[in-house]
């Protein structure tokens, strides 16, 4: 797939090392107890700075979706409660209606990291 | 009190856009009835470090109120806004806002044409949106408003055929106006036969890429009196946003418009059904059902069975976008400045083949980025003060 090339943001480096094991990670305020996306230096909800990283489980519902040309492009919820836009791959785009359970996966990119991306939950 | 604006079926216009801004500016002077050296209030938005400084340089304006508000599709209305505080607390007296775009012909020339401008800067530095969105490829802006298409659909049950609806009505308004880009009418399975280009929008779903040109001059109602055309009168106006970027949108059935339509009426003295004639800014058919739900024109939810029992159309109970929109007059990208004009031009009288009858309070509903920005001006003849 031809993806632009990834530029992020220092803030959000926890993110992405953990790409690296295929594993989804959340940034969550200690305040509140609930997770912030995309990171941020503080919490948009009650402007605390006590912020830290916590495993996500990977499973999400699909919230709104489109299909072009010949990808899908999803925003889901996460179970966690945090809405992330990702493509949903896997399957017919037909397929990919809102409510749909789906499942986080990996596409590796050439640098070690790695970009989540979702399919129906078996 | 002064409007002009510029647009041709061939969807190009002749000129530099600074040359068309330039136009614009003297067109509605002199439809006002005033001159450049009254002008000490200076609007405009563009590409520019600072718009409103280089216009003003360029046309030898050193103003008392300046202002490059820049809110994507929504600013002209906020311009209005703005302008109409500065004049109310005496800041300024005669302000201009103008806007001018070539999207059509400089693609034409091997330019790049119409881009978002959200998504050319995540291309070329860091933003939240090339870390967090680009790299999924959505089509911008369309997909962000196929994104709530979809939404709006699965919870209401919103249909094509309702979303196309709007489509068709608004040709239909096009039909007569001769500068509209599209004017033969189509029909609702034109838009479903149409290509679905983001699921779940067809092209017909989709505002036009073209030229086109306007300005709008305000002023106190007391100088208003005297000047050459009848007033039309700001009656109250409301602003408002809820995210920059789709997927950070809380709702993606609700827009600000839940914010800056209720303020703007509720300033203006008037509610929705006081409304005669609705300018809401149609980038997306999308746009105008979640507008017309926002507005209060009808409850939350509830857009597709009113598009569907109302004639939007001319000649019907409810006129929307009665120049043609965006879907089929013209949309040079930031479309927000011809709603303007168009509903002081059918307060006036002046719409010619597609006046509404004895029109007098109007509504001009801008909406920029992807859903982003709302601002809702309502306006008035002299009857409604």
């Amino acid at each position: 797939v031809n993806r632009p090339e990834l530029r992020t943001s220092p803030v959000s480096e926890p993110f992405w090392e953990a790409t690296r094991r295929h594993q989804l990670v959340l940034q969550w305020c200690a305040a509140c107890d609930r997770p912030i996306h995309y990171p941020r230096e503080i919490c948009p909800r009650c402007f605390g700075t006590e912020l830290d990283w916590r495993p996500a489980s990977g499973d999400a519902v699909v919230y709104a979706a489109t299909a072009m040309d010949d990808h899908v492009v999803a925003l889901v919820d996460l179970a966690e409660g945090a809405r992330m836009m990702t493509n949903v791959i896997g399957c017919d785009p037909s397929e990919v209606v809102v409510g749909l359970r789906v499942r986080v996966t990996w596409e590796d990119l050439e640098d070690g990291r790695a970009l989540p991306l979702f399919e129906p939950s078996r | 009190v002064g409007i002009a604006d510029a647009a041709s079926p061939t969807g190009e216009l002749d000129g530099t856009t600074r040359g068309l801004e330039v136009r614009m500016i003297a067109e509605a002077l002199g439809d006002a009835g005033l001159a450049l050296s009254d002008v000490d209030g200076i609007f405009t938005v563009g590409g520019g470090w600072a718009s409103s400084i280089e216009l003003a340089e360029y046309l030898g304006i050193q103003p008392r109120w300046t202002d490059s508000t820049a809110t994507g599709g929504s600013s002209f209305e906020v311009h209005v806004e703005h302008a109409a505080a500065a004049i109310a607390l005496g800041l300024c007296e005669v302000a201009v806002t103008v806007y001018a775009a070539t999207p059509r012909s400089s693609r034409r020339a091997g330019g790049e044409g119409y881009r978002s401008m959200q998504a050319r800067r995540a291309q070329t530095s860091w933003t939240p949106m090339a870390e967090w969105e680009l790299p999924y490829r959505l089509r911008m802006p369309m997909g962000g408003y196929a994104l709530a298409a979809s939404r709006h659909m699965a919870q209401y049950g919103t249909t094509s055929e309702q979303l196309a609806r709007i489509a068709v009505a608004t040709r239909a308004w096009a039909g007569k106006n001769e500068r509209a880009r599209y004017q033969e009418p189509i029909t609702v399975d034109d838009v479903l036969a149409s290509p679905v280009l983001a699921s779940p929008l067809h092209k017909l779903d989709c505002c036009l890429v073209t030229d086109g040109a306007g300005a709008v001059v305000l002023t106190s109602a007391e100088r208003a009196r005297d000047l050459r055309q009848p007033p039309v009168y700001v009656l109250g106006a409301g602003t408002s946003h809820t995210h920059s970027m789709i997927s950070q949108m809380p709702d993606l059935t609700v827009t600000a418009g839940a914010v800056s339509g209720p303020k703007a009426f509720a300033m203006a003295g008037v509610g929705p059904g006081d409304v005669d004639v609705a300018e809401l800014y149609d980038s997306f058919t999308i746009t105008v059902l979640l507008a017309l739900e926002d507005l209060g024109f009808c409850a939350k939810g509830e857009g597709g069975p009113f598009v569907e029992s109302t004639d939007l159309g001319p000649g019907g109970s409810f006129p929307l976008n009665t120049n043609g929109g965006g879907l089929s007059y013209t949309h040079p990208g930031m479309y927000g400045m011809f709603l303007l004009v168009e509903a002081a031009r059918q307060l006036r009288g002046h719409a010619g083949d597609r006046q509404v009858p004895g029109a007098d309070v109007g509504v001009a509903h801008g909406c920029g980025g992807v859903l982003s920005s709302t601002s809702t001006v309502v306006l008035g003849t002299e009857a409604t003060l």
